[in-house]
């Protein structure tokens, strides 16, 4: 039982955190931190990794666990970037107003 | 434990650090780019880990070696290529797609390790009890996040339209029926880990379910299921990591899945909608048909020609954005127009409504893109005092956000949701393609009254007519 009572106290606690965390934001960046997020759910990609090692020679595992990391890395990098590029946007009008000024 | 896993460890403890502060980070404008650059470094520090942890102890076969990178190669390209050519107006479909990506594997991951229940099962967990209840969980919420934000994706694309009877209460009653198939065969799977079929119930069952609660939802409500399925995909990630026996997982997965929660609630409040109301309450316009519809008496339209010369004489000017705006991709035409009335000494500013568009923030962004000062962007408390003493307000593709009903009319469904008062100003024009009502299906008195004056057509040609004009009136050339 002990990875289970563990489990649900990180449970528990990241959860808290999670409502902590972004208690106040600015509605600009309400998509940026929605796709930011969403790129940090993509981390399942940890676990499609774990069960491709722990496969062994099982080919059908093997391939299930490729496609598995497949669309858990087309959500983490995708939606880096994407979170990149909204964001640059921002920075770069905040980067002019200082040479103006 | 052994020296590579104690590194592992300490990789994910810093690693969890890194991601707490990359959402935090992601909340204020000033150190945003850098928080995200830094979740990415710790989800890349995440799998650096889990990749030494198994190279000193059980190791990774050459075989395992090639799936990886496969994977890894296929999934990374494409995520890659598709954040870059995707237009910034279509961000909330492009957010669903990776959402309901993130929720597939979920999905997978559970499905591997119930088939195959010699792999990667929950081997630190000891127990086939929890493993069972976490391929359960991990299974119907990555399958309904899954089919869910495909549904949403394909909605706001309008490659999708909802069926009449999808309208109707007879899909509370399927959505009913669906729910208990999952139920049936997620206790069966809770007794019998090992039965395949209804493993395959469940997983039909709860896909199923996500179409069936995400297609009757409207359009104007679409941004608010977007960021609840985001949240369910941080669920799905938690779940995985009990199948799979990680607590980096679990954190993280709640993480998201709790700010996921709370943007879902910001939203909602923008709306004055309660998430029960979104999810099971259907279109807005199904109730509002009868209420607040009907047909418009005395509208005035004029030409882009009559709208060039009011604005000409304005002082000050607010433009009003909504999806219409971002549909006709019209953001770089506006911010030319508004070019030229700063320079004819006319003050402009934007009103954004918190859920103006498709997402709050959305308008900000295109806005941005279209590189408006970050100043000029009014909030709509900001901005909502200083109607009265504005000469002319240029709606443009935006509808709901500046109905009067919702201040005025305690019987239409929009009653109580905040507004922009653009009515309060002197003059009001509108930009919009016809007569057709907004997302939430309810006619807007707007149009109607004395102060407000129509110019149909695409935003795009019709900024388009009105830099032409502005230019011919030699609006900000001296002399």
């Amino acid at each position: 039982m002990s990875f289970l009572s563990e489990a649900l106290w990180v449970l528990l606690l990241g959860s808290l955190l999670g409502l902590e965390l972004i208690g106040k934001v600015p509605p600009t960046l309400h998509t940026p931190l929605m796709s930011g997020a969403n790129a940090i759910s993509g981390i399942t990609m940890l676990a499609a990794l774990t069960l491709i090692i722990k496969a062994g020679n099982n080919t059908p595992l093997l391939a299930m666990g490729a496609v598995a990391l497949g669309f858990a890395l087309f959500n983490v990098i995708g939606g880096f970037l994407v979170t990149d590029r909204m964001l640059a946007m921002f920075s770069r009008k905040s980067a002019r107003r200082k040479d103006n000024h | 434990m052994n020296i590579a896993e104690i590194l592992k460890f300490a990789i994910d403890l810093v690693a969890v650090l890194l991601l707490a502060l990359g959402i935090k980070g992601l909340s204020k404008v000033r150190s945003a780019r850098e928080a995200n650059r830094l979740a990415a470094v710790a989800m890349a520090l995440a799998a650096v880990g889990l990749i030494v942890n198994y190279l000193g102890t059980s190791g990774i076969s050459a075989e395992a070696w090639i799936w990886i990178i496969f994977g890894t190669v296929v999934g990374g390209c494409l995520g890659a290529i598709t954040a870059q050519r995707v237009p910034m107006t279509s961000m909330p479909e492009t957010v669903a797609l990776f959402n309901g990506c993130g929720g597939m594997s979920s999905l997978l991951v559970a499905l591997g390790v119930a088939i195959f229940p010699t792999g990667a099962g929950a081997v630190e967990a000891g127990s086939a009890v929890v493993e069972d209840i976490s391929i359960v969980v991990s299974v119907f919420v990555g399958s309904i996040t899954f089919t869910g934000s495909i549904v949403a994706m394909a909605k706001l694309q309008g490659w999708l339209s909802t069926p009449p009877w999808m309208q109707s209460n007879v899909r509370h009653a399927v959505n009913i029926a669906l729910a208990v198939m999952s139920l049936v065969a997620a206790i069966e799977l809770g007794r019998h880990g090992d039965n395949v079929s209804a493993l395959w119930l469940l997983v039909i069952g709860s896909g199923l379910l996500g179409i069936g609660v995400t297609l009757p939802i409207g359009g104007a409500d679409m941004p608010v299921v977007i960021s609840l399925l985001n949240s369910y995909s941080g669920v799905a990630a938690a779940a995985a990591g009990f199948v799979v026996g990680s607590q980096l997982l679990i954190v993280a997965g709640a993480m998201v899945g709790a700010a996921g929660l709370i943007l879902t609630q910001v939203m909602c409040n923008g709306m004055n909608r309660s998430l029960v109301s979104v999810l099971f309450g259907g279109a807005l316009g199904a109730s509002a048909a009868s209420g607040g519809g009907g047909e418009y008496k005395n509208i005035t339209s004029c030409s882009a020609e009559e709208c060039a010369l009011t604005l000409e004489a304005a002082e000050r000017v607010v433009i009003v954005p909504g999806y219409g705006l971002a549909v006709a991709q019209a953001q770089h035409t506006l911010r030319e127009v508004t070019r030229v009335l700063e320079a004819g000494g006319i003050e402009v500013t934007y009103a954004i409504h918190p859920v103006a568009g498709r997402m709050p923030g959305h308008m900000n962004v295109l806005l941005a893109e279209a590189d408006v000062p970050y100043e000029q962007l009014k909030e709509m408390d900001v901005i909502n005092p200083e109607f009265p003493a504005t000469d002319v307000v240029l709606v443009l593709g935006a509808n709901d956000v500046v109905n009067p009903q919702a201040k005025t009319d305690t019987t239409s469904p929009l009653y109580g949701m905040p507004v922009l008062d653009v009515q309060e100003a002197r003059t009001v024009f509108v930009v919009k393609r016809g007569m057709s009502a907004g997302y939430s299906g309810i006619k807007n008195d707007l149009f109607e009254l004395a102060n407000t004056s129509m110019v149909f057509g695409d935003a795009k040609k019709v900024l388009g007519d009105l830099l032409v004009e502005l230019k011919e009136l030699g609006i900000g050339k001296k002399g």
